[in-house]
């Protein structure tokens, strides 16, 4: 299979600041890859040297056969580019925003309008279609802005952190939106901070932090290198912090995590349901210990980053990183 | 399936005439803020008002332009030449902003013509200017200015006033390409377009200024637009004209002076804009 998007040792520099240090990427036609990393990774970064809106300081891309630094005006006519921020204008409708992006494809009026058409009713913004952007919420603003990345039928689309900041009905929706655009044949580079994400979408998952790759496979791949789900445990006090570590020891592939203060653990177990029932038992045999909660997670980002790294995801703002890791 | 079959719809390399396609349909988005955000409109309108009338009546009875011509009537060419001027500001203004929201993103994303953004957007200033040339001449002519010359004289007059513009918008949406906030564009602009039209013969007659200055006043291309407008409109006679080449052959000098500044300043601009990162 041809690689649709292939690049070979991407570095950029921002000042003090090595937002990629030798990146390679490909993308077989047809595919789903993900760029998974925290705050800062360099996600934005390299989908803005793939999609020739910053020029790498060294390496090589090719994107739908065209080659980003000699040919970009070649790769701007093959791809449609959802970037982390909305790129509509507030002034104009719905229906204007896309009739602007068909004309400056070079689609002429009359497709341009059509296409609007299509694409409005496609992404349920019909009704929205004749009110300036302005007065969208954040998820339509977002669903318009894809909308803008389809107007063409680009056999690429790069979109990043296509469902960050949308709620859980949104991103369930714009999962399927992704879903259907891979069936039609399109080949997709999507960035998340989201394991789960990752796993639901795509193909191939390359971990990324500080402009480097840190893991690359499929996603059953890399949960077999992270160790699946994990059983989480949180007491009522940390005195039985040891004893019950010893009961999620039994289960536990790997290390148990042992945090605030003896009062949270967790473990990584193959087998979810069954490593969490033993984990009941055992924990209820120990006399005096209060279990506050109990469950039984997928291993997110930070888990991926701690069993990898052997550190967790240091970000730049770590707010936002805490709030989409939890 | 290959990559060819499945093709995109887009058509990339589209020439020249894509290239003016491109600018049209950005124009045409910029021209839509003014039917979503009138208030814009209001303010374009109000402030050649403003120009016309404190101009007129704060310098217009000080000053005797030693011509025998009414200074009311002279003084009116030197306030459309300084508000045209000033009319660059909202140029880069609109690109700076631009500039810094996510929707240039877009623009830098698709296969269109690099020079569009910019042509657009001078562009749709022009038609800024076309109103408040409008507004400003009811409103002289409210106060007594009059036309002196044929229709066609003043057309050129008018004429002369958008090119002229129309060429300095190009110097501003270089500024608004290099400042990293629109907040800056105003001081910048005032640091440009001050001194040109106040160191000339809009407001105040060439006699006031002497040595080094009056050099300056006397080759400064606002000089020659003012004057030149007074001609085509019959507010002064050329025969009365300063006696230096530029001031003599005013219309030509002004003409030289927008061929000069759009060769340097379109590519210019559109290369900056080609390197110039959102954000
Ligand atoms: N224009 C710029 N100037 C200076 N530094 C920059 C610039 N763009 C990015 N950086 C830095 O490069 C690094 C990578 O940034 P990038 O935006 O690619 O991260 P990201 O993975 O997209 O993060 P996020 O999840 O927050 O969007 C960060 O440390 C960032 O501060
Ligand atoms: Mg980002």
């Amino acid at each position: 299979m041809t690689a649709m998007i292939s690049a070979r040792g991407l570095t950029k520099r921002f000042k003090d600041v090595e937002a990629l240090s030798g990146l390679d990427l490909d993308v077989p036609e047809g595919t789903v890859l993900a760029l998974l990393g925290p705050n800062g990774a360099g996600k934005t970064t390299s989908v803005r040297c793939l999609t020739t809106l910053l020029r790498p300081d060294s390496g090589t891309a090719t994107v739908a056969g065209a080659d980003v630094l000699a040919d970009p005006d070649l790769v701007r006519s093959r791809i449609g580019l959802s970037g982390q921020y909305a790129a509509v204008d507030e002034h104009l409708t719905g229906f204007e925003n896309l009739v602007m992006v068909g004309r400056l494809y070079g689609l002429g009026r009359q497709r341009s309008r059509e296409r609007a058409q299509e694409l409005l009713e496609r992404f349920d913004l019909t009704d929205a279609g004749g009110r300036p952007s302005k007065t969208y919420s954040g998820g339509m603003r977002r669903r318009l802005d894809l909308a803008g990345a389809l107007v063409a039928s680009p056999p690429v689309l790069v979109l990043d952190e296509p469902t960050t900041g949308l709620d859980p009905r949104s991103r369930l929706q714009m999962w399927d939106v992704i879903r259907d655009l891979v069936a039609g044949g399109a080949t997709l580079l999507l960035t998340t901070q989201y394991l789960e994400e990752a796993d639901r979408l795509a193909d191939d998952i390359v971990v990324i932090d500080h402009g480097r790759e840190i893991a690359r496979g499929t996603a059953d791949e890399l949960k077999a290198r992270t160790g699946g789900e994990r059983v989480e445990i949180v007491l009522a006090d940390g005195s039985h912090a040891e004893a019950v570590r010893s009961v999620l020891a039994t289960v536990a592939v790997g290390e148990v995590g042992v945090e605030e203060n003896g009062r949270e653990l967790t473990a990584a177990v193959e087998g979810g349901v069954l490593a969490l029932q033993r984990v009941l038992t055992g924990v209820q045999e120990l006399p005096g210990v209060e279990v506050l909660d109990v469950g039984l997670r997928r291993p997110t980002l930070d888990d991926v980053f701690l069993t990898l790294t052997g550190h967790a995801a240091e970000t730049d703002t770590s707010d936002e990183t805490a709030e989409a890791t939890r | 399936m290959s990559t060819t079959e499945k093709a995109s719809l887009a058509r990339a390399g589209r020439g020249p005439l894509g290239a003016l396609e491109d600018g049209w349909v950005v124009a045409q988005r910029n021209l839509v803020k003014i039917k979503r955000v009138p208030e814009v409109l209001v303010f374009v309108l109000i402030s050649p008002i403003m120009f016309v009338l404190l101009f007129a009546f704060v310098f217009g009875g000080a000053i005797d332009p030693g011509d025998g011509s009414n200074y009311r009537e002279f003084l009116i060419g030197g306030i459309f030449a300084q508000t045209v001027v000033f009319g660059a500001t909202f140029t880069g203004a609109g690109l700076a902003e631009d500039m810094q929201k996510g929707i240039i993103d877009r623009f830098r994303s698709l296969p269109m013509s690099p020079s569009a953004v910019l042509v657009g957007r001078t562009t749709s200033d022009v038609v800024y200017n076309v109103l408040s040339l409008i507004i400003m001449a009811l409103t002289g002519l409210l106060i007594g200015w009059r036309v002196r010359e044929g229709v066609l004289d003043m057309l050129a007059g008018f004429g002369l006033l958008l090119l002229f513009a129309y060429a300095v918008s190009w110097v501003m949406a270089y500024v608004g390409l290099l400042v990293p906030s629109v907040e800056v564009i105003n001081n910048a602009s005032f640091i440009v377009i001050m001194p040109l039209t106040f160191v000339s013969n809009a407001f105040v007659p060439l006699e006031s200024f002497s040595g080094v200055l009056r050099q300056f006043v006397l080759w400064n291309p606002v000089s020659a637009l003012t004057q030149a407008s007074r001609e085509l409109f019959g507010n002064t006679s050329p025969a009365s004209a300063p006696d230096a080449w530029s001031m003599q052959h005013p219309v030509l000098y002004t003409l030289l002076w927008v061929v000069l500044i759009l060769v340097v300043f379109v590519p210019l601009s559109v290369n900056r804009y080609r390197r110039a990162t959102s954000r």
